[in-house]
């Protein structure tokens, strides 16, 4: 199978075998062959500059033209040479600084070289790459905020999980690595099923899935009020089947998306990041031909295989809002692209008291602008209104003390910043702020049942010292 | 309770975090006949906490209260007695991921310290993974076991009293990870490399210093270390506020009989916002920064060993 990455395109045949981590050098034929650690032929000639002050761009330090390179290209000859080759016709390369000779031999080789890594999928490796490559997709959920969300939730083996995610199956997936096949997860999913494109990316083994269920969202308010039957199914086997072929489109989607991109972007980003996605291709591969027998099948079977489908889709989903109906969840992660309030104040009823709850969102709030003009006035009067029930994790965080029930709520961020470390080099290399998204965390504690109507009270309650506590209450009763 | 597994009520021995309100808790060991002291009262264990559920709200003497939580090892990073300066959860949850830490990983660290970062790797790696820390300090390596024996997850770790820098680990190629925080990591990069499994590895380092950094990213370089990068990562925090605003007087309220009117004409205005052009006050939620934030507690430095 052709697989293109960063404008090169190559087979993976050669490339099973060798471990994880393995580089390997792009042959014209497409063929990889491991490269192995190469003494650095650097110039031999350590001369260099001190400063630039003789250096004139001129447009003509490279004696090159385009067309030699070309001709160069066109014969095969290996990356490095040719990095050497264009070293040797730079009239300014002697007289740059050993640092910018460093730099320049570095750019080139990005260029020329083509090097790939096949390394291993796990959530440091694909949130990243879905972080640079496909933010959209993922609610512009960085890694560190992914990180972080791990963490707070307390995710770890053994653990009951309800999960409410559209980030494409990240979250999902970076779950199921902290579980290890430990445990349980209960997905809600809006719409038709469950998206696990980048799920499917890790390659977990089917164990995991064993203990993952998935609940459809809309049957949320039917089942807190008892009313929940499996009579009334969002969609028969039919409606089923259009969901798995179009979760298994999607990741279709999304691979030859990945390759578009990677086609588009520039080999400086690319070798940062690129850190390779062969493993997911394969994959998916496999699952293509799976998919492509359960195609085969359903055409040959009848109604009675559908009945069956259908029968086992009742069960699951008699099982999972079994599960759910325990209200014992160990936790609850949110990180969709929908409005947090209605979701966390639905979903909080499953969690167990003193659990961990966290919740993503991408806007710590929306602040909508409203011009209005004064016509008495002889000028044009704006007057900015900053509405306060636009922002979503503001308004969750204040939805959520009336409620009660929760403790230590905290309203986060993080910013991270990358360095680049070399010998009288070192600095900050780029500021990331702000893209990373918000977090809203806090505990889950009994729900004081009898106070929970003088809502005002209880919110007012949880923070404030005991002392004063009376007197609030009977303030407001 | 554990700190690897959830338990519904509290028991005899345990290990609990009294939650005061306001980011304000302690931890206590649960004992029968034992009482605690709070601000609100007296808890006594035997009739207020045991076989009462994790997160139940327990009345004190004085008839104020406390909500009693089950630990975890964030809770502990917040409560934990310091014996060192320690590594808090933001760090701690990018190191574990990207050092691809989960169920099963064997993890060595050095320094143990406090034990703040300990509890959080065991979390992670339990419960087929180990972690094996090392810790040159006697008497907290020791205070370290006995910690570790009293949050029932001592079978997940091995505390090794020594030099990390002279001595290594104490084990070697069993290792998917390795984390540093020590002061001069450079020294420990050999024998991290030793450590960690034939087949390849992660390794952070922890400096608040950059001149550690450099040494440490040379180390690492020479060692034959890759994809070597540097980072650091910074929690805000945000007060949600209800802030008003004065609306400045233009003298046009006067003579400008409309302005109430184009306030109820407008849609918007039906929420929880309380615009009173009267009053000329304009209300709204403001998610406001502390007044201080951590500003730097060290640079992380990762690699991989391939």
């Amino acid at each position: 199978r052709k697989i293109i990455f960063e404008k090169q395109w190559f087979y993976l045949d050669n490339a099973i075998g060798h471990t994880y981590g393995t580089t390997f050098e792009v042959t014209s034929g497409g063929n990889l062959q491991p490269k192995q650690e190469v003494e650095e032929t650097t110039t031999e000639t350590k001369e260099a500059g001190t400063d630039n002050r003789n250096i004139v761009d001129d447009g003509k330090s490279q004696k090159l033209t385009h067309d030699d390179i070309k001709a160069l290209k066109d014969k095969g000859i290996k990356g490095q040479e040719i990095v050497q080759q264009l070293i040797e016709n730079s009239t300014t390369f002697r007289d740059k600084t050993e640092f910018a000779q460093d730099k320049y031999i570095k750019k080139k080789k990005k260029k020329y070289e083509a090097i790939i890594t096949i390394v291993k999928p796990s959530t440091r490796i694909l949130s990243t790459m879905y972080y640079a490559r496909e933010p959209g997709k993922i609610n512009h959920l960085r890694y560190d905020t992914l990180a972080q969300m791990l963490t707070l939730g307390n995710i770890r083996a053994g653990n009951k999980m309800i999960v409410m995610e559209t980030c494409a199956g990240l979250v999902l997936g970076a779950i199921m690595e902290r579980m290890g096949g430990y445990g349980s997860i209960i997905q809600m999913y809006p719409g038709g099923g469950p998206v696990r494109a980048a799920t499917s990316c890790f390659g977990f083994p089917k164990l995991f899935f064993d203990n993952l269920h998935e609940f459809p969202l809309s049957k949320l308010e039917s089942l807190l009020s008892g009313t929940f039957s499996t009579e009334t199914l969002p969609s028969d086997p039919e409606d089923n089947t259009l969901a798995e072929e179009e979760s298994n489109g999607l990741t279709d989607e999304k691979q030859t998306s990945l390759q578009e991109t990677e086609e588009e972007s520039t080999p400086e980003t690319a070798m940062e990041i690129n850190q390779t996605e062969e493993q997911d291709t394969m994959d998916i591969n496999a699952e293509d031909v799976e998919f492509k027998e359960n195609k085969e099948k359903e055409n040959k079977d009848n109604v009675r295989e559908k009945q069956r489908k259908q029968w086992e889709r009742r069960k699951k989903l008699m099982e999972t809002a079994a599960l759910l109906r325990e209200k014992n969840a160990d936790g609850l992660i949110v990180a969709s692209k929908f409005h947090p309030t209605p979701l966390l104040l639905a979903l909080l009823e499953f969690v167990a008291p003193s659990r961990p709850f966290v919740v993503y969102c991408q806007y710590k709030e929306v602040n909508q602008v409203c011009y209005f003009s004064c016509s008495s006035l002889r000028l044009f009067c704006c007057i900015t209104y900053y509405l306060g029930f636009f922002k979503p994790l503001l308004e969750c965080y204040t939805k959520l003390r009336e409620r009660g029930g929760v403790i230590n709520l905290k309203l986060s961020e993080t910013w991270l910043r990358n360095y680049q470390v070399l010998p009288d080099r070192s600095h900050p290399k780029l500021t990331m702020s702000g893209g990373g998204g918000y977090l809203l965390s806090g505990i889950t504690v009994v729900l004081d049942k009898g106070k929970s109507d003088s809502s005002n009270s209880e919110a007012l309650k949880i923070e404030e010292p005991s002392s004063k506590r009376c007197k609030v209450q009977d303030f407001h009763c | 309770m554990s700190f690897v597994e959830y338990g519904d009520t509290i028991k005899d021995g345990d290990t609990a975090i009294v939650f005061l309100g306001h980011e304000s808790m302690f931890p206590v060991k649960v004992q029968h006949g034992t009482v605690t002291q709070t601000k609100y009262g007296v808890i006594r264990h035997s009739a207020d906490l045991i076989g009462k559920k994790y997160g139940s709200k327990v009345t004190c003497s004085k008839g104020g209260w406390v909500f009693i939580l089950h630990p975890t090892p964030e809770l502990w990073t917040m409560n934990l007695p310091h014996r060192t300066q320690i590594l808090y959860s933001t760090d701690i949850s990018i190191i574990t991921m990207m050092l691809e830490l989960k169920p099963g990983s064997i993890v060595c660290e050095s320094g143990t310290g406090s034990g703040s970062l300990s509890h959080a790797l065991i979390r992670t790696v339990a419960p087929t993974g180990h972690l094996y820390t090392v810790e040159f300090h006697q008497q907290r390596a020791e205070k370290a076991r006995e910690e570790f024996r009293e949050h029932g997850v001592e079978h997940l770790v091995t505390v090794t009293n020594q030099d990390v820098c002279k001595n290594g680990f104490g084990v070697s190629n069993i290792a998917d990870a390795v984390f540093l925080d020590i002061p001069s990591p450079w020294e420990a990069i050999g024998h991290a490399k030793a450590a960690l499994k034939a087949e390849g590895g992660r390794i952070c380092s922890f400096s608040p210093c950059i001149e550690q950094v450099q040494r440490t990213c040379l180390a690492m370089e020479e060692y034959g270390f890759t994809e070597i990068n540097t980072l650091e990562i910074l929690l805000r925090v945000y007060n949600v506020r209800t802030i008003s605003l004065q609306i400045p007087d233009l003298g046009k309220a006067a003579e400008d009989n409309s302005s109430t009117g184009f306030d109820s004409s407008n849609p918007s205005n039906q929420g929880s916002l309380c615009t009173n052009l009267q009053q000329g006050t304009v209300q709204f939620k403001s998610g406001v920064p502390l007044r201080e934030m951590v500003g730097h507690t060290g640079y992380l430095t990762f690699a991989t060993k391939s």
